[in-house]
């Protein structure tokens, strides 16, 4: 009876069991990481395309033709197809890339890794997970092929456009079916993730791994769970609901007496738009955090590594993360200024949105707390943990002015709210990302990347985003509208044009020298240096094994936890670092 | 594709110990000291169960929340006529929460067969429960509420839809357990799918109490 009838632990026979339907958790982050590697191109190359279209909108583009017979016949992009492009972007971007690369990815590989565990609480659930996002994302991009193409109503959705169909453009018919079906199925894959991750966190820590003792990457991917959990099943419902309005003619969001392309839609009556947005932003605004809380966790430590530093405030960086988790859930009104809101709420989310500014506050001054007066190491890794804080000190600042109802007024349809979110959530959880890449390589796959070539892709990337992106902040202010497929005819605008060539210029410049990237972690993959056991004589559990660790992780040995994660330069020690299952006594304790 | 590098070791170090569970629920395993073996499977099948219970909870608040707003906010509500038959199901789904419960006692009491009987009468009280469910949709399809024929039809269906779903993966959970005990491989590491499908399963009870005074106040 008590004779185990499966174990997470037979080391995996046979390539299917081994690489495929794979139960162990670095396996299965791999998976995630590639998944996500995919599509953060494949988002990458439609934002090309329409960073292309907006300063060359006549342009005929022979293969263009051949992609799309109808949405570019003649190699024309039409209206339609720039928005299809811009919904399939930010939607493949903020599911596939951004809430999957993080979280699901580095998390699977690294949370069990760094509490001391042998697997994810329940590694079943967790392929399931993982085979669930693939479908999700496969039904996802299957919008491109149908009938009518990919849908148009952006990554939020909004009905009406979203909810009566075909009538209201090409996209609209089947290809947001399927976006919404696509969705539905990743909020299920999240959800489960999410249960994985909590119960791997609370239950499974190797003996004196307290929660305090936890590097803040495990903290943040705890809180991220947290907010997955909560925020997805809400999106579940709505877009239940949504898909309801769609196929079988409820009423749940879409209003009577409309009247879209010349016909009155008769078959709605009474639903509220307003209702899914309100549905939505309660899921969207946590969404924010789940992109950025994990790249702030590998940031924090990070920097500490690299600056042979602790943390500066381990605990209240602790209180940070939960209370930007907390009040996360409570600021949802500001994506919603503009929809005629209650002045009073509208003031409300305002003053909480304001307050988020304080746990975040606290995070970058103790980032820049931790690298005051550190021996710093230069690493690639390094690099993009520092322009992690900067673009999130960019991107927090014209925060700011957006939470300000009556400023968000003017901005909210102006290319500044396009600057502010792809700095804070967009390159700067991508930042978060490479620099994950960059220290964890070693570990993943046993070799060492390039550091001269990560540190030109580094330079490169770090002035072309910025080129990207900080010039929106200033055509938006100039009033420039976003959404738009072409404002080359618009005379206020005509001023702002130059301006638009350099953002696709640096576009260009910026995606192309992404190969760099690719070849470096390819590269590396195959011919890169074999990477010792720990090569940034890092503190934390993942560093005490061989790189790659064994399948079963810690090789039998159950690892015994006696320091805090960053005890870097203790005065006393023998070396700069104390590794956390180092004997006590090697420290005064954390 | 590039993932060859971190799977392929087969080295263990140290000594042998048992294998820890993977997987749902239940399954005996090693016992282990620190956090590991079947004491820390428990504790995280109990964490996993709560969690899994949060989510739900998130999913109908804002099914409840949408009902809330999409009634206020509109002059088309018209309440919809619920078919009697829903109080029956309600007296059969608490009916097969108190065998669950039951049985739960008589194995603590050592009385395998009772439990074997009582756990059977539950789980068949909640596939009951889901004819009976279905009888009530067809008996509002027979009078001709439909999904999309009010907001309040429409919620309606949503709501004992979704729950009808959860009860599916709960009735699962429960036969699974039944036919475990009739083949008398249920050992005490069983113990935790016995508890998390009961717990699970009274909640479900739970929530379609409050849904049918959702439906009868506000539907």
């Amino acid at each position: 009876m008590s004779a185990p009838t499966h174990s997470a632990h037979h080391a995996p026979q046979g390539f299917i069991r081994k690489y495929v339907f794979s139960l162990d958790h670095k396996v299965i982050g791999i998976q995630y990481y590639f998944l996500g590697l995919f599509s953060v191109f494949l988002g990458m190359s439609l934002s090309l395309l329409m960073r292309f279209h907006m300063v060359n909108p006549e342009a005929k583009v022979a293969w263009f033709a051949k992609l799309w017979p109808t949405a570019a016949a003649g190699g024309m992009m039409t209206p339609e197809l720039y928005l299809s492009l811009m919904t399939m972007h930010g939607t493949i971007m903020v599911f596939f890339v951004l809430t999957t690369v993080p979280q699901s990815g580095f998390g699977n590989y690294f949370l069990p890794l760094q509490i001391g565990a042998e697997d994810m609480a329940f590694p079943v659930l967790n392929m399931l997970s993982f085979w669930t996002t693939f479908i999700a994302l496969v039904v996802m991009v299957s919008a491109f092929f149908v009938q009518g193409g990919a849908p148009l109503a952006g990554w939020t959705a909004y009905p009406p456009l979203s909810g009566v169909g075909r009538i209201t453009g090409p996209g609209e018919g089947m290809g947001q079916t399927l976006w919404i079906a696509s969705i539905a199925i990743f909020c299920g894959a999240s959800l489960m993730g999410a249960i994985n991750f909590i119960a791997t966190t609370v239950d499974l820590r190797c003996k004196g791994m307290r929660l305090m003792r936890m590097p803040l990457t495990c903290w943040t991917w705890l809180v991220t769970a947290i907010l997955a959990l909560l925020g997805f099943a809400v999106l579940l419902a709505a877009g239940l609901l949504l898909i309801l309005d769609r196929t079988v003619g409820t009423s749940f969001f879409i209003p009577g007496s409309l009247m879209i392309s010349d016909q009155i839609i008769t078959n709605h009556k009474g639903g509220s738009p307003l209702l899914w947005q309100h549905l939505f932003w309660f899921f969207g605004h946590p969404e924010v955090y789940i992109a950025i809380l994990p790249g702030m966790g590998v940031t924090s430590h990070l920097l500490a590594t690299f600056a042979r530093k602790p943390v500066f405030g381990y605990k209240a960086m602790v209180y940070a993360i939960l209370s930007i988790g907390f009040l996360g859930f409570l600021v949802w009104g500001h994506h919603m200024f503009m929809s005629g809101m209650n002045p009073y709420s509208a003031m409300a989310f305002s003053v909480l949105t304001m307050a988020i500014g304080v746990p975040s506050a606290i995070k970058t001054f103790n980032w820049i707390g931790t690298l005051w007066g550190g021996k710093i190491h230069f690493d690639t890794a390094m690099m993009f943990s520092l322009g992690f804080v900067s673009l999130f000190v960019t991107g927090g600042l014209s925060g700011i002015f957006l939470g300000q109802p009556a400023l968000d007024l003017y901005f909210h349809d102006t290319y500044f709210v396009v600057g502010h979110f792809h700095m804070i959530m967009g390159v700067a959880a991508i930042f978060g990302m490479f620099a994950g890449t960059f220290y964890w390589f070693p570990k993943m796959f046993g070799k060492m990347m390039n550091e001269t070539l990560g540190k030109i892709h580094f330079y490169a990337t770090f002035i072309g985003v910025y080129c990207i992106f900080a010039p929106m902040h200033f055509v938006g202010m100039a009033g420039n509208p976003r959404r738009y497929s072409d404002f080359t005819n618009v005379e206020y605008l005509a001023g702002l044009m130059p301006v638009h060539k350099f953002m696709t210029q640096a576009a260009y410049f910026t995606a192309a020298v992404q190969i760099l990237f690719l070849i470096n972690l390819f590269w590396s993959l195959w011919k890169g240096p074999k990477a010792p056991m720990n090569p940034w004589n890092s503190t934390s559990l993942e560093w005490t094994i061989p790189s790659p660790p064994p399948f079963d992780n810690f090789g039998g040995v159950h690892p015994v936890v006696n320091h805090g994660p960053y005890e870097f330069s203790v005065p006393g020690a023998p070396t700069d670092f104390i590794m956390q299952t180092d004997p006590p006594s090697v420290s005064s304790e954390d | 594709m590039g993932m060859s590098g971190s799977i392929t070791h087969d080295i263990v170090h140290g000594p042998p110990r048992p294998p820890v569970e993977g997987g749902w629920g239940g399954g005996g395993g090693g016992g282990g000291s620190d956090g590991r073996g079947r004491g820390a499977f428990r504790r995280a099948s109990f964490t996993g169960l709560y969690v899994l219970l949060a989510a739900s909870t998130m999913l109908f608040a804002a099914f409840t929340s949408a009902m809330v707003v999409r009634r206020g906010l509109s002059d088309d509500w018209v309440s919809m006529p619920k078919p009697p038959i829903l109080l029956v199901n309600t007296a059969i789904l608490l009916a097969s929460s108190l065998a669950l419960e039951l049985a739960r006692r008589a194995l603590k009491s050592g009385g395998r067969a009772r439990f074997n009987g009582w756990w059977t009468a539950g789980t068949a009280l909640g596939m009951l429960f889901l004819a009976g469910q279905a009888l009530a949709w067809n008996q509002l399809n027979a009078a001709g509420v439909f999904i999309s024929t009010n907001p309040s039809s429409s919620f309606f269906y949503v709501l004992s839809v979704s729950h009808a779903v959860h009860l599916l993966g709960g009735v699962s959970a429960l036969s699974y357990v039944a036919v475990q005990a009739w083949r008398l491989s249920l050992g005490p590491g069983k113990r935790t799918a016995i508890d998390i499908s009961a717990i699970f399963w009274h909640f479900l009870d739970g929530l379609w109490l409050y849904l049918m005074v959702l439906f009868y106040v506000w539907g």
